[in-house]
């Protein structure tokens, strides 16, 4: 009715309409004939005598069927987790092993005790008040180094913030993570976001931010551009299955593969999000099972095996450079830590669950195994290696402690690339105020 | 949204403007709410062709794209020309790759352009109405506007570039009609625009496209085709953040933005006939940052002010005005500033009429800031 009757009282719309409403048509054709999937042609449906064999609808490529029957979710018989070597650090079968080069097996080693040093330190120094929050890494340590190690050095990394392991691999020094959970005067963020907000250009690592999944959409924009220029990058974008359930996740997926984006979606499946168990998340096969819905390559690895998480970002990451498609890697492992410093896990999970997989399914003790039989490590090493991280990390930390906080001018800068007047006005008035009341503010920066 | 929104895509804006502002069913119910008022360019901009205001967005448009590689485009509709025309021919002249249709998701858009921002390419993301940009507030608000500052400066946004038709269309009701420009005026860290007609649109446009910020430049709709003028066939750019004074007046300042500028250059001519009172006429342009100066010089020599907007009353951008003129301009003030709005009610369908801020409105405020 809307729409004949405005015709109706400006003929000129209907009439500068319809080019559109034809083009739409022809365009929608040119892409179910020539670019649809399955290479599926209008002669095609026709049969012999003149009947249609296959369904025609642009909107899928499917057969006709005479059954009524739903597809149910296969939750029972989900998609199979890969892995490369058992709890013992054995090698399952021999083909799959990674020619990994060993300084790089060790740096890998090495980096993933030296994050959990960091983590129990900063996480005890939240506990004394010394800093205002921290999130731990533990359990998850092996997704982290498994899947830095796969990328290239130039490859974009958007993260959630339980991914600081990617960015150590990448050689991000605990001065800087220190600095940043301090918010002290080194820090590159000036003092402006909470702890374990990191980021870093020289390592290609996009700051995080607090609101959940924002940066898969994000991530898929990067890629786009990746694609778009002359270099060879991809993106790696992590996220857990709790923030796979927030709209832009959907929108990350769907546009990742639509727009044919060069992209990692990798998610650490940890088994809650905060208090909330998977079972409360979603009732399909876990978040590889959407993948194929939306067109996306789809793999899930045991997230505890260092080697199968490095195999499928391998994999994952050629399939994204060189046929601009999505990939994504859904890592099964387990939060063996609280969900931060402000959550008591005992309130919703059982300790015993958490011993379990502290003491039988640890990345850390597995990839420990794994080099032992390798002959790349010993007790020795172990004892050596822990003194060191552990004055490494207790160095770094009393570095960071002592340094101003970021000076308050800061409040003001980077709002805008410049400062517009409206903002030069409020510093001036801050700085008016400071000159009368800054007895009252913790001036540190001055004092030093 | 999506249906709904076909239906829009129906509805042509601007021609019901053209048809009946020359009174031709003399109907009161049918009367555009206002008479646009043509800008002109000097000499000195060189060439110029008329163009309506969807002409100057596509110029502008393709003038990013031929002097920016990195520049792309994209959004809902976007590809075979927009709903509103505005991208008509860009994908056949600049390719698919650089002209594309995304899925339709506005939290997506809005992310895919912050993304592609971030990795230093222009992104141009269009929303298809202002009414359906809330879906991407968060990645506007807490995203997209806070890149920047919280990571020291060392990644950024400012790229990015969002438009969206908005505002009242004579019939477009709740999700065709709104004026959101003032959720989006407590967010530091983005940039506001919104053009009055073609001139503005194009040179604003590429301001925005270029600014190393990321803007919101929101169109009113109901200019696309109503409003023609001379637009400048070169490359040229206006200043974000800077006011208009578009006509000078002694007696009262009448402060608007978008749209509701024509409405109000029709006031001041109804004031000077009726009332013998001259009005000096201020387009805002830019929501955010606005420019303080010229509202504040104005008002001090006028020291009577009135704003108004199609946006609701309460918590609308006049409010930010009306106290910033308030402090600043205390002693020059002869009499409360005025605010003639939109109601504080959902953009209605046949009531629209009753909703605006109409010039008989505006010109009831004029008499009682005078009279008071």
């Amino acid at each position: 009715m809307l729409k004949t009757g405005f015709s109706k009282l400006c003929p000129l719309a209907r009439a500068s309409f319809a080019p559109k409403c034809i083009y739409g048509l022809a365009s929608s054709n040119r892409r179910w004939y020539g670019e649809g999937v399955g290479g599926y042609t209008p002669t095609e449906a026709v049969g012999s005598d003149g009947s249609e064999v296959r369904p025609q609808f642009p909107g899928a490529t499917a057969s006709w069927t005479h059954d009524l029957e739903f597809v149910n979710a296969d939750r029972y018989n989900g998609i199979p987790v890969y892995r490369v070597m058992d709890r013992s650090g054995r090698v399952i079968q021999a083909k799959d092993e990674p020619k990994i080069p060993d300084d790089t097996l060790i740096d890998m080693y090495q980096k993933m005790t030296l994050l959990n040093t960091m983590d129990k330190i900063l996480y005890e120094s939240q506990r004394q008040g010394r800093i205002s929050f921290y999130m731990t890494n533990y359990g998850e340590e092996g997704t982290h180094m498994g899947s830095a190690a796969a990328l290239d050095p130039k490859d974009f990394i958007y993260g959630q913030y339980r991914e600081s392991g990617v960015l150590m691999y990448r050689g991000y020094t605990l001065d800087q993570f220190m600095n940043q959970c301090y918010g002290n005067e080194m820090d590159a963020g000036k003092g402006r976001q909470m702890p374990i907000h990191y980021g870093s250009p020289a390592h290609n690592f996009c700051t995080i931010s607090s609101p959940l999944a924002t940066q898969m959409p994000q991530a898929v924009g990067t890629a786009y551009a990746f694609k778009r220029s002359p270099e060879k990058r991809c993106v790696i974008c992590y996220f857990g299955e709790g923030s796979s359930s927030e709209g832009d996740a959907h929108a990350a997926f769907n546009f990742a593969a639509v727009l044919d984006a060069p992209i990692i979606f990798f998610c650490r499946n940890n088994g809650y999000a905060i208090s909330t168990p998977t079972r409360e998340q979603y009732r399909g096969d876990g978040i590889a099972g959407r993948g194929p819905a939306y067109g996306i390559a789809s793999i899930r690895v045991d997230g505890n095996d260092t080697l199968a998480v490095y195999n499928a970002t391998v994999a994952a990451r050629n399939m994204a450079i060189n046929e601009n498609k999505p990939v994504l890697i859904e890592a099964m492992t387990y939060r063996i830590g609280h969900h931060s410093t402000s959550d008591d896990s005992s309130a919703y999970r059982s300790v015993d669950e958490v011993r379990y997989w502290d003491s039988t399914d640890h990345p850390i003790a597995r990839m420990r195994l794994y080099l032992s039989h390798k002959g790349l490590w010993n007790e020795q090493k172990e004892k050596e290696w822990k003194n060191s991280a552990k004055k490494q990390v207790m160095e770094a930390f009393q570095r960071a402690e002592k340094r101003p906080l970021a000076s308050w001018e800061n409040v003001f800068t980077d709002v805008y690339h410049e400062m517009p007047p409206h903002l030069e006005a409020q510093m001036k008035s801050m700085r008016d105020h400071m000159k009368e009341y800054g007895k009252h503010y913790p001036v540190t920066s001055d004092r030093k | 949204m999506s249906s709904i929104r076909s239906i829009a895509r129906h509805l042509k804006p601007g021609l019901r403007v053209l048809g009946f502002n020359k009174g031709v069913l003399g109907s009161v119910r049918n009367a555009a709410h206002f008479t646009y008022f043509p800008d002109t360019v000097s000499e000195a901009q060189g060439e110029t062709t008329r163009m309506n205001l969807f002409q100057s967005v596509n110029s502008a448009l393709d003038t990013a794209l031929a002097t920016d590689s990195t520049a792309v485009i994209f959004g809902e509709d976007v590809g075979f020309g927009g709903v509103f025309r505005c991208t008509i021919g860009l994908q056949d002249k600049h390719g698919k790759d650089r002209v594309f249709n995304t899925p339709l998701c506005e939290q997506g858009i809005a992310a895919f352009g912050i993304g592609l921002a971030a990795a230093g390419a222009t992104a141009i993301a269009e929303i298809q109405f202002a009414d359906y940009i809330f879906p991407a507030f968060d990645q506007i608000v807490n995203e997209a506007a806070k890149f920047r500052y919280r990571s020291g400066g060392l990644f950024n946004c400012g790229k990015l570039t969002i438009r969206a038709p908005c505002s009242a269309v004579g019939h477009g009701a709740l999700y065709h009609s709104q004026s959101p420009e003032a959720f989006f005026a407590h967010v530091p860290g983005i940039k506001v625009v919104i053009p009055r007609g073609p001139i503005k649109a194009k040179g604003l446009l590429l301001a925005c496209i270029r600014d190393p910020n990321p803007c919101i430049f929101f169109e009113p709709k109901v200019l696309y085709r109503s409003a023609v003028e001379e637009v400048p066939v070169s490359d040229y750019t206006e200043t974000i953040g800077k006011a208009d004074v578009l006509v000078e007046g002694d007696d009262v300042t009448l402060i608007g933005w978008g749209t509701q500028v024509h409405v109000l250059r029709e006031v001041a001519d109804l004031a000077a006939e009726r009332l013998n009172v001259s009005c000096e006429v201020i387009d805002l342009v830019s929501i955010l940052p606005w420019d303080r100066d010229t509202v504040f010089k104005s008002v001090c020599k006028t020291g009577r002010c009135l704003i108004s907007h199609e946006a609701p009353l309460t918590g609308g951008f006049g409010a930010e005005l009306a106290a910033s003129i308030q402090t600043d301009c205390f002693l020059n003030l002869e009499a409360p500033v005025q605010r003639v709005t939109g109601h504080d009610t959902p953009f209605p369908h046949v009531h629209e009429p009753f909703y605006m801020p109409t010039k008989w409105r505006c010109l009831e405020a004029v008499k009682k800031l005078v009279n008071y």
